[in-house]
């Protein structure tokens, strides 16, 4: 027998499974559905995305110049209405020459709200620093003393009053909600039931009632003549508001702190306010701080409702802007646009820190 | 025996925990006792100051304004209770149509999140990150914009082959024309989903005797549809339709809806959508992906691995936060009075500011919204038990 060498075929080389082309095969042409739906968007996104793209940018006016924009109506967005009126948008019906000071003054709190994100920064320190911010804060907007201008409150408005009532009432809130959480869990069936009542009543019912309350029951709540400003009424409101739906948040904190820390505290003499300070709230509001970044979202979203109550913040600034201004009037969407986008990038950045605090609170607990 | 004295438990002293709680609680009780006494002197003594007539009294005087659209027969002069209800009704039926489309909207964004398809994974991501991070009432209010300004004028409508007109106006539909046909059609389809109802356990019965499957969805479908055709042709099969019809300034027949509940539905149902995908998408994702081996492995099939494996335990995981996603909807309609549909809140607005009765108004609103809230809640958490895990 004659046996001759015969190799084996070689075999194919392996599919490529990484780079461009293989991830367009498997993610837009992996089956004939597939196909069609990538091919159907693309023909929409062919007819769609030039006239889009022509109206955002090539076709849009930029410049403030009311009649060119009438003219390039259906053609082009008119972005001049932005050039025109940001600054009254941003600011409200704050003194124009003054706008320094809220600008000044926003920056100021929003780089602290930034630091506060930073876990180093939470130190004790941090709190003193607020005191500081808080009250630099005031005086630059009140004006009074080193003879700035007294602006009054009423005159507070656009993107400041937006930061400020979202950043003041969710601080304000914070102490308030630890204690309503607290008592939600404690055994004594009087205090848990007070904080059952105050929470499932301000979570049952709408953001818009409880500023109605503010702004037309608050004055009758306090005694005569002694009024607050309409300003700190609503501070007050959203900050009670605020307070029901962070305290769940942290009550979710506190109920994933297992039971053997407690006992453990107890057993080694400890009184329930240093088990509380000490061994709970440490845990619990490590773990809730994405929560919390959530709620704050909700509650800077939530601050537009307070143009209902004819607060001028962003919102409401923006009417207060276009609405007497019947040559710029008619862009009004573009302007929306404009604010919407102020929105989104706030409210985008603090959803993402959000999602990364939490990928890193997880990172810490496992093993 | 050695005497085991049991030490004299202090019962009555500071030292005693219970002793202790029972002093906080008092405390606590009488603390918020007096604050409420306090805001109410306060406001009787304002109300005094200012001549604030207090009571519900004004409910049963004629409201004396005009509600633009409502559900129930409502004129100027009618009382003010019925204002309330034609708000609540509006409130109501703006919350339960938005609730349906932002099911299906947000089911579907949810499900996208997982499409093989990189384009509609990224569609229904950008979808949810717009939607979400802008505030409900500026989105109202573009929609609302949007309506009274970029659509035609009333007299020249755009128009949907004919059947479906949008202007400023609104948005008019065809309906068909009521009659007992349709009445009997309805009630051949009760008889019928009561027969389904029945067929469908005898089926569920004997596959867990036999193990044999049959439809559960084709019969029972078939029967329902066949008992209200029935119904229908026994009515004398009316197909009357009222078709809208554009005259001049009004709109002929059919219905129509109005641009403030469109801007209010779209607004809600667009931004609520954008949330419930999350609610979605998270509770697929929360199934361990052990499951669905399991289920391929045991030779199930794509749809009942998904319906009798994934689904079910989704589901557990998505009711809780959907319920706040309901109720957020019907909470998020009371912004409704920021662009005029007459809801409760925008009613109960006008008359306090008719009345002056501040309390009595803001009142209503929240004993609405509590009422409407805490009953979502109760069935929802029924509904939630039904899904709950049957533990041992």
């Amino acid at each position: 027998m004659n046996r001759l060498f015969e190799p084996i075929a070689p075999r194919p080389a392996p599919v490529r499974t990484e780079g461009l082309l293989p991830w367009l095969r498997t993610n837009l042409f992996g089956d004939p559905l597939s196909i069609i739906v990538t091919l159907g968007f693309g023909a929409l996104a062919i007819y769609w995305l030039p006239p889009l793209f022509s109206w955002l940018i090539s076709q849009a006016i930029f410049q403030a110049d009311a009649d060119l924009c009438q003219k390039a109506r259906g053609v082009g967005a008119c972005w001049g209405v932005v050039t025109e009126k940001y600054r009254l948008i941003v600011f409200g019906r704050y003194p124009y020459e003054q706008h320094w000071r809220p600008e000044l003054a926003t920056s100021l709190l929003v780089a602290l709200l930034v630091a506060s994100c930073v876990q180093a920064f939470w130190k004790k320190w941090l709190i003193g620093v607020w005191v500081v911010v808080v009250g630099a804060f005031f005086v630059l907007m009140r004006g009074g003393p080193f003879g700035l201008e007294v602006v009054t409150s009423d005159l507070w408005g656009g993107l400041p009053l937006t930061i400020m009532l979202a950043a003041f009432s969710i601080v304000l809130a914070f102490p308030l909600s630890i204690l309503i959480a607290l008592g939600r869990r404690s055994d004594l069936p009087a205090i848990r039931s007070l904080c059952i009542v105050y929470v499932e009543l301000i979570r049952g019912v709408p953001l818009i009632s409880v500023l109605f309350m503010a702004s037309f029951l608050f004055p009758l709540f306090m005694p005569v003549g002694k009024s607050p400003d309409v300003l700190v009424r609503v501070l007050a409101g959203i900050t009670l508001f605020a307070a029901a739906y962070l305290a769940e948040t942290v009550r979710g904190g506190l109920q994933a702190i297992p039971k053997g820390q407690i006992e453990a505290a107890q057993s080694l003499g400890m009184t329930y306010w240093q088990t509380q300070r000490k061994i709970v709230l440490p845990q619990a509001l490590a773990i809730v701080v994405p929560g919390v970044m959530n709620n704050f979202i909700a509650i800077f979203k939530d601050t537009s409702l307070v143009t209902i109550v004819s607060l001028y913040e962003l919102t409401g600034a923006l009417g207060l802007a276009l609405n007497s201004d019947a040559n710029w009037r008619p862009f009004k969407i573009e302007a929306y646009l404009f604010i919407t986008l102020i929105y989104f990038v706030f409210c985008f950045a603090m959803s993402r820190y959000s999602l990364w605090i939490e990928k890193r609170v997880s990172v810490s607990k496992t093993r | 025996m050695p005497s085991q004295r049991t030490p004299q438990r202090a019962r009555r002293t500071w030292r005693s925990e219970s002793f202790r709680g029972l002093i906080y609680q008092v405390l606590a009780l009488l603390a918020v006792g007096f604050a409420i006494g306090y805001l109410a002197n306060n406001t009787v003594a304002n109300m005094a100051a200012r001549g604030i007539q207090s009571g519900f009294g004004f409910l049963t005087q004629p409201a004396g304004f005009d509600i633009g659209e409502s559900v129930i027969a409502y004129q100027s002069l009618d009382p003010y209770w019925k204002a309330f209800l034609v708000g609540l009704l509006n409130t109501l039926r703006v919350a339960l149509v938005g609730i349906v489309f932002a099911t299906v909207l947000g089911a579907l964004l949810g499900i996208g999140r997982f499409s093989k398809n990189a384009l509609v994974r990224g569609l229904c991501y950008g979808y949810v990150e717009i939607f979400r991070n802008v505030p409900v009432l500026l989105q109202l209010f573009m929609w609302y914009l949007v309506f009274t300004e970029f659509l035609p004028p009333i007299f020249d409508p755009v128009s949907i082959g004919g059947l479906f007109f949008l202007s400023k106006n609104g948005f008019s539909f065809p309906v068909p024309v009521w009659s007992t046909g349709q009445a009997l059609a309805g009630l051949g389809a009760l008889i019928g989903l009561f027969i389904a109802v029945v067929y469908r356990r005898m089926v569920r019965r004997q596959f867990e005797l036999t193990g044999q499957m049959r439809s559960m969805l084709l019969v029972p479908g078939t029967i329902i549809l066949t008992m209200a055709i029935g119904g229908w042709l026994a009515g004398g099969a009316p197909n009357d339709w009222s078709i809208p019809k554009p005259e001049g300034f009004v709109m002929q027949g059919g219905a129509s809806a109005t641009p403030e509940f469109l801007a209010l539905l779209l607004g809600l149902v667009l931004y609520t959508s954008a949330f419930i995908a999350e609610v979605v998408r998270s509770g697929i994702a929360s199934v361990s992906h052990g499951q669905v081996e399991a289920a391929q492995s045991l030779g199930l099939s794509q749809a009942h691995s998904m319906r009798l494996v994934i689904l079910p335990q989704s589901l557990r995981v998505i009711i809780p936060p959907m319920t706040s996603q309901y109720l957020n909807i019907t909470k998020n309609s009371s912004l409704a009075v920021s662009i005029g549909y007459p809801d409760i809140v925008s009613i109960a607005n006008t008359g306090l500011n008719q009345t002056g009765r501040a309390v009595e108004c803001i009142a209503v609103i929240m004993a609405v919204y509590l009422t409407v809230s805490l009953s979502t809640s109760a069935f929802m958490n029924w509904y939630n038990k039904r899904a709950a895990i049957k533990e041992r």
